[in-house]
């Protein structure tokens, strides 16, 4: 019998609150051992070309720098590709450090100065000498479009771009209404608060302990186990927690790859941390111009959807993301066609970031949706809801469930969207023009294979644990929550460990699907501990359960109950004593049911953003966001509301604010710093109002519940630029909205 | 040609290394004898001789609030602060604001509010915040938001950090009246 759900549902408290404002948890570069070096990164001021020479002599004189890190004095490492491969890595050849002396991007670490203490490293490293021998680069989106390719592909999770139906070319001539524009986004740097940084402890026997910045622990494991030539016994990753990543912890990143070489070669511990402006230096979301044509009947009925990407790679690898796949799930239309291609650029290789793909993809859909429905004459909503798909033409699938409906009607509600005079420049307040704007957000909801581990004690605890990652998402607490509320206990009985890579196997903490795939190994391995204690109970000559149906038992409070008479009840502790068992151990892995394979599994959103625009000025306040979201069974409504908010920050943030700004002479990020890449503050953000709308699916995973990292972010860039347009009348069709662009 | 890894190389005098200063701080309530060498922040101190990595470096520019403690009850970002300067002040970080078990008021609030996710900022965000209410000038939502602008999160828990340092002066206000 199942048992009434105690734990999921409800606000709880991250468990590891305590511990965030204590100042107790350690992040990677935290970890203080006897003995510690440090080492610093001097990075290549040439975008591309080749090192003429190093001269690190002065740097050397200085008592206590004990080495300098190039590609002249490495040790010989492997020579294959494969062996610098990792989950995340595109197709291509992946970027090796001091791998030899060519530089391919600007910032590329070139050597590494160790040092007895953080400063001496740093000044050190300002007295390496590097001599480059420049080639000519080239880092404009604009200029290297001609030169856009299809690119490979092979990056996990990647879904091509659908295959053309009907003839969206004709379909849009003869359109009675269309709009035919283009959009730009830039280059945006994820800047988790926390730096990137690596700890190795070179203990005596040679074996390493690594705190790595990472959101895969057992993918750096890999890493650097292959790169190193290392068994995996020697080598265990841990990361307890994490400062934010966004997407920046999914792949190994030159830090890691830096302090274990000068760990093993100086056989002592290292620490390397980046600095800020060193955060600039390993992958990106990727600029991207983008054409959208829309056409439809008077009525508002779409016709023709086209949606072409050119979108930014390296000169080493072909960074992929789904850019242009979204607006043939959303909306039903018989003539379809999209495109992605990638161009080349001297810098760094893209890296997946927070919703990577839709955030700017469905900003220029949604946008272009706001254009169609002013040029229509209707309702932003109702041109929406007239093209509402019921399934996924993409792949000829039902949705497991959608109730963006709900999301759309909720919203506007919750939004005052009725009181919205459709004009443009109609509505003002003072000096300010105030404009109302909505849009819709769409991600994956997937589930990958994951396992865990659950111990049970005598003394009444429980264990869990799995080789994930909390990147502040919540995983601590809402595990915690599963396995609790599996086995009936109180939040304070259990543990949930994660970020170590002897841990049970769990997939990259990414793509929102934690708490679908690793949440569904918890739970899987609580019910096979429940499986045990009901037969103990049930099976012993004199226990209370002694007879009882196995569907009769549930699990509250610590016990086991006879569901009709509660008062035949035993501690889970006496069960365990009936089985003459000391603890009791489950390891499960969960994957994804087959039957998931007949629908296309997705989470929805509806964004409704007011902004207030100073006439004069051209400056943007967002004053006001509603985010109504269909994600399933919500496990904790606390977390999952900061989740969905930071998500919306972030949107605002792209809307007005972020850019990392190239000079296409140097070939280089020039704004890399927090004072020049403008992230929001505490006064750029006002009221959100987030919106859980109920939604049943019983088949997106065991818990019927969907990942809600990505979806807060997908759709807001685009709502919020719907609404500068209300506001003034004028269409800003590049990210971010800045004032010079209104005035 | 492979490098030579002596530290004498060539003629040349090596470049001096700063001469470290005798330093005494009073530290979340300890007396604290230090030599610090005068290139060495606030901040490093801290984190890497003191072992007190509550205290965040997220940029070491001035620019994000993450190493913000307190000195003598003001609110300072300590990277921007060369430790020699300090000599004789009390600072109080992150660790030092629990009294044993009990959380303060500030710290009770942030998990109540939810106020963090990574939690990278949190420590920055609360010293600032108890800084900002001891100063008094904080009257409407919009003074606490201005007034904590200089500490940047990531992962835009705003809303919830302005809620919990709402919730933490409706409790002081209380605990004041009884
Ligand atoms: S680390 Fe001091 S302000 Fe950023
Ligand atoms: S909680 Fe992550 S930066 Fe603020």
């Amino acid at each position: 019998m199942t048992t009434p759900s105690t734990q999921l549902g409800r606000p709880v408290n991250r468990v590891d609150g305590r511990a965030k404002v204590t100042g107790e948890a350690r992040y990677a570069g935290e970890f203080n051992v006897p003995g510690l070096l440090y080492g610093q990164v001097v990075s290549s001021t040439i975008a591309r070309g080749r090192i003429k020479s190093i001269d690190a002599s002065e740097a050397l004189r200085l008592p206590g720098v004990l080495r300098v890190f190039t590609h002249e004095n490495r040790p010989s490492l492997p020579w294959f590709d494969r062996k610098y491969r990792d989950d995340d890595a595109p197709s291509g050849s992946p970027f090796r450090p001091l791998h030899n002396d060519k530089v391919v991007y600007s910032g590329q670490p070139v050597a590494l100065v160790v040092a007895e203490t953080f400063e001496l490293a740093r000044h050190a490293a300002s007295l390496v000498r590097i001599e480059y021998k420049p080639d000519s680069h080239e880092t404009d989106l604009r200029a290297q479009r001609k030169k856009a390719y299809a690119p490979r592909q092979g990056k996990d999770g990647f879904e091509p771009p659908p295959k053309p139906w009907g003839h969206a070319d004709k379909a849009l001539d003869k359109a009675a209404v269309k709009v035919d524009a283009e959009y730009e986004t830039p280059v945006e740097h994820h800047n988790p608060m926390e730096p990137h940084a690596s700890t190795v402890i070179h203990e005596d026997d040679g074996t390493l302990t690594i705190y790595d910045k990472t959101q895969g622990v057992l993918n750096s494991q890999t890493y650097v186990c292959n790169v190193f030539d290392l068994p995996k016994e020697q080598v265990r990753v841990r990361s307890p927690f994490v400062g934010g990543a966004f997407g920046s912890g999914l792949r190994p990143q030159y830090q890691l790859f830096l302090a274990v070489l000068a760990a093993r070669e100086l056989k002592r511990s290292v620490r390397v941390t980046l600095t800020r402006e060193q955060m600039f230096t390993f992958g990106h979301r990727p600029a991207t111009l983008q054409r959208v044509a829309l056409g439809a009947s008077a009525d508002g009925t779409l016709e023709a959807l086209i949606h072409e990407a050119v979108s930014e790679t390296s000169s080493f690898e072909d960074y992929i993301e789904v850019l242009v796949n979204w607006g043939s799930m959303l909306y039903r239309c018989d003539n379809v066609r999209a495109d992605y291609k990638v161009a080349a650029l001297d810098c760094y290789t893209p890296i997946d970031m927070r919703a990577p793909g839709a955030a700017i993809g469905v900003y220029a859909l949604e946008s272009a949706m706001d254009e169609l429905a002013h040029a229509l004459r209707m309702d932003p909503i109702a041109l929406r809801l007239k093209n509402y798909s019921e399934r996924d033409q993409n792949k000829d699938k039902p949705y497991s469930s959608k109730e963006l409906r709900a999301c759309y009607q909720q919203g506007a509600e919750r939004f005052g969207w009725a009181r919205r005079n459709p004009e443009p420049r109609s509505m003002r307040e003072g000096h300010e023009l105030v404009g109302w704007g909505m849009a819709t957000g769409i991600w994956d909801a997937m589930q990958q294979p994951a396992s865990a581990k659950a111990v049970l004690g005598l003394d009444g605890r429980l264990v869990v644990s799995s080789a994930t990652a909390d990147i502040g998402t919540g995983t601590y607490t809402v595990m915690t929550q599963i396995a609790a509320d599996t086995l009936g206990l109180p939040i304070e009985s259990v543990t949930f460990k994660l970020g170590d890579s002897s841990l049970p196997m769990a997939p990259l903490e990414g793509g929102s699907w934690t708490v679908a795939s690793v949440g569904s190994a918890v739970k899987e391995a609580c019910e096979k501990l429940r499986e045990q204690l009901v037969t103990f109970a049930r099976k012993t000559k004199g226990s209370p359960l002694a007879g009882v149906g196995a569907e009769e038992v549930v699990f509250a409070e610590g016990q086991l109950r006879n569901a009709s008479d509660p008062s035949r009840a035993v501690s889970i502790v006496e069960a365990m004593r009936l089985g003459g068992v000391t603890h009791l151990e489950e390891q499960t892995s969960a994957v994804p049911s087959p039957k998931q394979q007949a629908y296309t599994r997705c989470v929805h959103s509806a964004v409704f953003a007011e902004v207030k625009v100073d006439e004069a000025l051209g400056t943007v306040r967002v004053t006001r966001v509603v985010s109504a979201v269909a994600g399933g069974r919500v496990l904790n409504p606390k977390t999952a509301r900061s989740q969905v908010m930071g998500g919306v920050v972030w949107g605002i943030s792209m809307a007005l604010h972020e850019e990392t700004a190239l000079d296409h002479t140097l070939g280089r990020f020039m704004n890399h710093n927090y004072a020049e890449y403008h992230v929001p503050v505490n006064a750029d953000v006002r009221d959100i109002d987030v919106i859980f709308v109920d939604e049943d699916d019983t088949v997106v995973n065991p818990l019927g519940a969907k990942g809600l990292g990505e979806i807060g972010i997908v759709g807001v860039a685009a709502a919020v630029a719907n609404a500068v347009f209300h506001a003034t009348g004028r269409r800003v069709r590049g990210l971010p909205i800045t004032l010079d662009k209104l005035l | 040609m492979k490098r030579s890894e002596g530290s004498t190389v060539g003629g040349v005098a090596p470049p001096e290394e700063p001469t470290k200063q005798r330093l005494s701080l009073r530290v979340n309530g300890a007396e604290k004898q230090l030599d610090v060498a005068p290139w060495t922040t606030l901040l490093d101190l801290l984190r890497e001789t003191l072992d007190l990595t509550g205290t965040k470096k997220g940029c070491d520019h001035g620019q994000c609030g993450a190493c913000t403690v307190l000195v003598d009850g003001q609110r300072i970002n300590s990277c921007l602060t060369l430790a020699i300067m300090k000599d004789g002040c009390e600072v109080t970080t992150v660790e030092g604001l629990a009294r044993g078990d009990a959380l303060h008021p500030v710290q009770e609030a942030f998990i109540e509010q939810d106020a963090f996710q990574c939690g990278y900022c949190t420590p920055g965000q609360i010293c600032s915040a108890v800084g900002m209410l001891a100063e008094g000038h904080a009257r409407t939502d919009d003074d606490i938001r201005e007034q904590m602008s200089g500490n940047l999160c990531r992962c835009g828990a705003y809303p919830h950090i302005l809620a919990a340092i709402q919730q933490a002066r409706r409790t002081s206000a209380k605990g004041e009246g009884t």
